[in-house]
């Protein structure tokens, strides 16, 4: 039993070794463009547009997105490692190596899962560099800051991999981050405190389970939240646990990787 | 105990093709193993079904009496695998390829990296091993295979068109290669449609056909029950018509240099080569039409060989 947990934990480092070496071969292409976008964000809507708007939650603008900004590299980053690399071995047929090799499907999920989280964070780390340049960045809990990355990066990693078994195009993989991802992640409470929408939206929102992310995200830096810590922890763990469920469910089935 | 036993196994795709009729197939230990037949009849299938990259409909497959049902871990962990199509990252270099795959079967680094040398080495990549695989010719990709399918010493090795597309020196090498591992104790399971390839290395072989098992017996028991060859023979003459012989020799013109006999296995070919000499035609050389296994590999995918008993080397 042992032996056979030695050689998983040599498989789950392998697989993950790779999925790094497979973000950070290309830096160009998958850790720069988020750190240009978000310092593109910090200049517009942070230095030009933010002074007219004023403070946000007793919070100057640009402090106030400074959060969300992370978190929504996070997320769309940990999403598209995941999907795009889980696709392309499909793609390529490399994902053969591993279907044919003795590795339980959960050490092959965890490996992807563990790549899709170091790129969530190795973006987030450098989006968290340049807005230094930009903003005074306060830490109110620095253990909250490090669980919301890691199990939003976590969730997302799931989504992207779910996504990954069910596309059958390169088209398959961009439609989910275009028509579902951005809308939720841009109205899941970056730019805007959920206090200033009416009744209705302020309800509709709690329904984007991005805005739970965000806003303790937020409280982690900030300490100022919309939405109950506890209640945000839940629906993260919640969403985890279902999605796991869910990916567990597709590799044990062979949906779209076996015949 | 066999190094794979394959009990009555069906598969029948979502479309409703039956690719296996139920299927039974045993190869022994340290057999050298040719799985033939053309294309279409369901050796792809059989292999995608004992490397479980595709579900059965039903029937059992154990490797190293492990099922694949209950204990399909273990299994894995006997099998190496070199798929027909290229099935590796391009953009990773080659010996990362390797090692991934020692990986993924638990082999420690330091003997990924050792192994990884001495495949590299005997398959004369060791040179290349920083090279992206994309930049690889096409005998060399398959050399990669190969190797990425012996890293972790697996006791039952599939071949899948190994040597497809390669040229013939090479071939021969990979051959040398291939016995060799065999002699040293793995069992190899070949499929190719070079059927000299087949009936040089291989001891016991299956054809499949319209997905069942049509043959299943030894090399030798097989080549005979080939009871005629052909030969070709180049004259020296012009050849105006087809020349008259007595005798069980079935002539036919290929060109005004070129005659082709089919005669019986028991039957000299002294008898017609005197009856040409004595009509004045001078033969310069000879050769066989086609290997033997090619030629009952075709009478039994057409049906006109009865059966054999299976018997087993």
């Amino acid at each position: 039993m042992k032996n056979r947990l030695h050689k998983y934990w040599i498989a789950y480092t392998t697989i993950t070794r790779k999925e790094v070496l497979r973000f950070s071969r290309i830096w160009v292409q998958t850790i720069i463009p988020p750190v240009v976008t978000v310092a593109l964000y910090f200049i517009i809507f942070g230095n030009l547009i933010g002074p007219r708007i004023g403070e946000m939650d007793g919070m100057s603008y640009i402090d106030f997105i400074m959060p969300g900004l992370i978190m929504m590299s996070i997320i769309t980053n940990s999403y598209a490692n995941v999907v795009s690399s889980f696709y392309g071995a499909k793609f390529s047929r490399h994902i053969e190596e591993m279907l044919v090799s003795p590795i339980p499907n959960v050490v092959i999920l965890l490996g992807f899962l563990t790549g899709g989280i170091a790129r969530g964070l190795a973006v987030g780390l450098a989006v968290t560099v340049i807005s230094l340049v930009f903003t005074n960045i306060q830490i109110h809990n620095l253990w909250v800051i490090f669980s919301v990355a890691i199990l939003t990066a976590l969730l997302f990693s799931l989504a992207g991999l779910i996504n990954g078994v069910y596309a059958t195009s390169f088209d398959d993989i961009s439609i989910i981050p275009t028509f579902v991802l951005t809308p939720l992640t841009y109205l899941g409470g970056i730019f805007y405190s959920i206090q200033l929408l009416p009744d209705f939206w302020q309800n509709a929102s709690l329904g984007n389970p991005i805005l739970y992310m965000i806003n303790s995200f937020r409280f982690g830096f900030l300490g100022i939240t919309d939405i109950n810590l506890g209640l945000a922890f839940s629906v993260i763990i919640a969403f985890i646990v279902i999605l796991f469920t869910i990916s567990m469910h597709l590799l044990n089935r062979g949906i779209g990787i076996r015949t | 105990m066999y190094a794979l036993e394959i009990s009555q196994l069906r598969k029948t795709y979502s479309n409703g093709f039956e690719a296996l009729k139920g299927i039974d197939l045993r190869v022994n230990k340290g057999d050298f193993f040719a799985l033939l037949g053309p294309n279409g009849a369901g050796k792809s299938t059989c292999i995608g079904i004992i490397s479980s990259l595709i579900n059965k409909s039903s029937g059992s497959v154990k490797i190293f009496d492990h099922d694949l049902d209950t204990d399909l871990i273990r299994a894995k962990s006997r099998l190496g695998m070199m798929p027909q199509e290229f099935n590796f990252n391009i953009f990773e270099p080659v010996q990362e390829i390797i090692a991934n795959q020692g990986g993924y079967y638990g082999v420690s680094s330091s003997d990924v990296k050792k192994r990884t040398e001495y495949l590299l080495r005997e398959l004369g990549l060791w040179d290349k091993r920083e090279l992206q695989a994309r930049d690889l010719s096409g005998g060399m990709k398959r050399r990669l295979m190969i190797a990425r399918a012996l890293i972790h010493q697996p006791d039952l090795l599939i071949l899948d068109e190994p040597t497809a597309g390669v040229d013939i020196e090479l071939r021969r090498s990979m051959w040398d290669f291939m016995r060799e591992i065999n002699r040293q104790g793995t069992t190899i399971i070949l499929t190719t449609h070079y059927l000299e390839e087949a009936e040089q290395m291989c001891r016991n072989l299956a054809i499949i056909d319209h997905g069942e098992i049509i043959q299943h017996t030894s090399m030798k028991a097989l080549l005979k029950t080939l009871n005629s060859e052909t030969f070709v023979l180049y004259v020296n003459n012009n050849l105006k018509q087809l020349p008259q012989v007595k005798g069980p020799f079935a002539l036919n013109l290929v060109d005004e240099h070129t005659l082709e006999v089919d005669i019986p296995k028991e039957q000299s070919l002294n008898d017609l080569i005197m009856q040409l000499d004595n009509q004045g035609l001078k033969i310069d050389s000879m050769r066989n039409k086609v290997n033997r296994l090619e030629e009952l590999f075709v009478s039994l995918i057409n049906d006109k060989i009865p059966q054999q008993p299976q018997e087993q080397a």
